[in-house]
């Protein structure tokens, strides 16, 4: 596990996740199943997701790794049919209890979407939108935060002197590493990508695999991908789902060197999917 | 066959010139007059074409009819605007479909409530209860009551222009904003609502010039007396109620007084073609910064 004490954190978030004392399991997902309406999507899984590793979730269109994506960060919320049980833990603390707190956890979760969706705002108000919303800062400081995470999320050399610019006159990977910058701005500790470069052209795909594989010296990065060799190039765990349940995790170069299920094999060769 | 198409297509064209042409040339005759300067007509605060007896007498300032327009157009956009707003977002982001089923088809029945069952209402039932409010401070026809039954009136069309603006915006932002930990009210004011500004302001300025022209509702509630005045509680003649008044009363065609209301007409024109422009402005630059 890389150690992340020598990484600068962000500046004034004041709670840094810890490496020293933490356990190694950030994310404890045991006997969940999950359902929209009466079609169950996802069948008695459980799976440890590690701290400071880029996991991913791979496996054919519908097998249920968006879905379980979306529970991390309650995102389901929103959507009427969607039902689970059992237990998701993010450093032992249950979030799929009624009473958890949201708006919370979702700071603590960032997440970046398949499309980049960058807010009808000026690059400069897009990363500054959440911590307006959650943190008070001045405006020396807020400014300091944006380029922070602009920075981190390596996109601020090419928008630094347009940050009053609309978001949308960005190139789509810019966008993309844009949504990075304001997912991180916040502070979170865990980061889910919901196929974050399906939507890009290669060598935008790149950057941003490059990224996130920069960024998990100080998140913990869940990403669902239907691309093997991303999966491949920039993970640190693979899971793999199909129909519903999980078949196989473990080590990346081990889910795709020498699996354990046929299926898995299968499909990390091209079989179907 | 396209030929018949393209024709129905320019005679729109041909009618609103129409209307402008008629317009210019009727109130040329009235603009022209001996008894009539331009400048007059422009900075007075007096209109008497109904009430004096011989035309030298009669005084032609339209400050009276527009501060009346003004009265009852500000009063209805302050009941509209707001309230039809909150709806269209109370619709769009957080009603459950049950909810949304019944309250759509209510603001629609509105939206069909004929002027003049509005105006009644406004006689009838607004006036009376804003004087018993204030024991007896308003005027038995003021520019509140009318006000407040064109506020009415421009409801469902604020709401449902503001409605589609908010549906139009895509889910995506809406789940980019939930994931940075906002609440659903955070979701709606910072990121839908902003995103949505060019739909809602054309809304606006559609409703607002919806306001100025609404003529049934102020020509029965808002008086006859054409008097400069801020004052909400008084009698306030509007631009459109003088047209109204004109042809129902007994001067002939061709004297000064009758080619007044082209006078006032086009004011009304100029200011309503105004602010379409405007809207159309405020749409641009919206949407270039908006993409």
């Amino acid at each position: 596990m890389p150690q992340s004490a020598s990484v600068t954190n962000a500046p004034f978030h004041g709670e840094s996740p810890s490496s020293e004392s933490a356990p190694e399991v950030c994310v404890k997902i045991a006997n969940f199943n999950a359902w929209y309406d009466s079609f169950q999507a996802i069948h008695d899984l459980s799976l440890d997701i590690l701290r400071n590793q880029v996991t991913a979730f791979i496996g054919p269109s519908g097998c249920g790794k968006s879905t379980l994506l979306r529970w991390v960060n309650r995102m389901n919320d929103i959507v009427p049919t969607a039902q689970c049980t059992g237990s998701l833990r993010i450093n032992d603390v249950e979030v799929l209890s009624p009473s958890t707190d949201v708006v919370h956890l979702r700071r603590q979760v960032g997440m970046v979407f398949q499309k980049p969706n960058p807010f009808p705002k000026s690059i400069y108000e897009n990363v500054a939108f959440a911590p307006r919303l959650h943190l008070k800062l001045r405006r020396g400081e807020l400014d300091e935060l944006v380029e922070w995470a602009l920075r981190k999320a390596a996109v601020w050399d090419e928008v630094k002197d347009r940050l009053n610019a609309p978001a949308f006159g960005l190139s789509g990977g810019q966008q993309q590493r844009l949504c990075i910058a304001r997912a991180i701005a916040i502070g979170p500790e865990l980061l889910l990508m919901d196929e974050p470069c399906s939507a890009l052209d290669p060598a935008s795909t790149l950057a941003i695999e490059d990224l996130i594989y920069e960024l998990r010296e100080q998140y913990t990065i869940v990403m669902v991908t239907h691309n093997m060799q991303q999966a491949s190039r920039c993970s640190d765990q693979t899971a793999f789902f199909f129909e519903g349940r999980l078949i196989e995790s473990g080590a990346t170069d081990d889910v795709f060197t020498k699996p354990q299920q046929k299926r898995t094999d299968d499909y990390v060769r091209g079989r179907f999917g | 066959m396209i030929a018949v198409l393209a024709m129905c297509a320019f005679a729109t064209i041909a009618i609103t010139l129409g209307i402008v042409v008629m317009l210019v040339t009727e109130s040329w005759h009235f603009f022209n007059s001996q008894y009539v300067s331009v400048r007059d007509f422009l900075t007075g605060t007096q209109w008497t074409a109904l009430q004096s007896k011989s035309i030298e007498d009669a005084k032609f300032g339209i400050w009276p009819l527009l501060s009346g327009t003004f009265r009852v157009t500000s009063i209805a956009m302050l009941i509209a605007l707001p309230s039809g707003l909150i709806t269209a977002i109370y619709l769009s982001e957080f009603a459950s479909p049950k909810v949304r089923a019944t309250l759509k088809p209510a603001l629609e029945v509105i939206a069909g409530i004929p002027t003049v069952v509005l105006g009644y209402f406004a006689v009838l039932v607004i006036s009376p209860s804003l004087q018993w409010l204030t024991n007896g401070g308003f005027d038995a026809f003021n520019a509140t009551s009318a006000g407040i039954a064109v506020g009415i009136l421009c409801l469902p069309m604020v709401c449902s222009l503001s409605e589609d603006a908010l549906h139009a915006v895509p889910r995506s932002l809406r789940e980019g904003a939930f994931g940075l930990g906002c609440t659903p009210l955070e979701t709606a004011t910072r990121v839908v609502v902003p995103a949505a500004l060019s739909g809602i302001v054309s809304a606006f300025l559609l409703a607002f010039s919806r306001a100025i022209g609404e003529t049934m509702v102020v020509a029965l509630a808002a008086g006859t007396q054409a008097t400069y005045t801020m004052d909400p509680r008084a009698q306030s003649q509007t631009m459109t109620g003088f047209i109204v008044e004109m042809i129902k009363s007994e001067n002939e065609y061709g004297t000064v007084q009758y080619y007044s209301l082209y006078g006032v007409a086009v004011t009304l024109f100029v200011i309503t073609f105004g602010m379409t422009l405007v809207g159309q402005l405020v749409r641009r630059r919206y949407r270039e910064t908006y993409a």
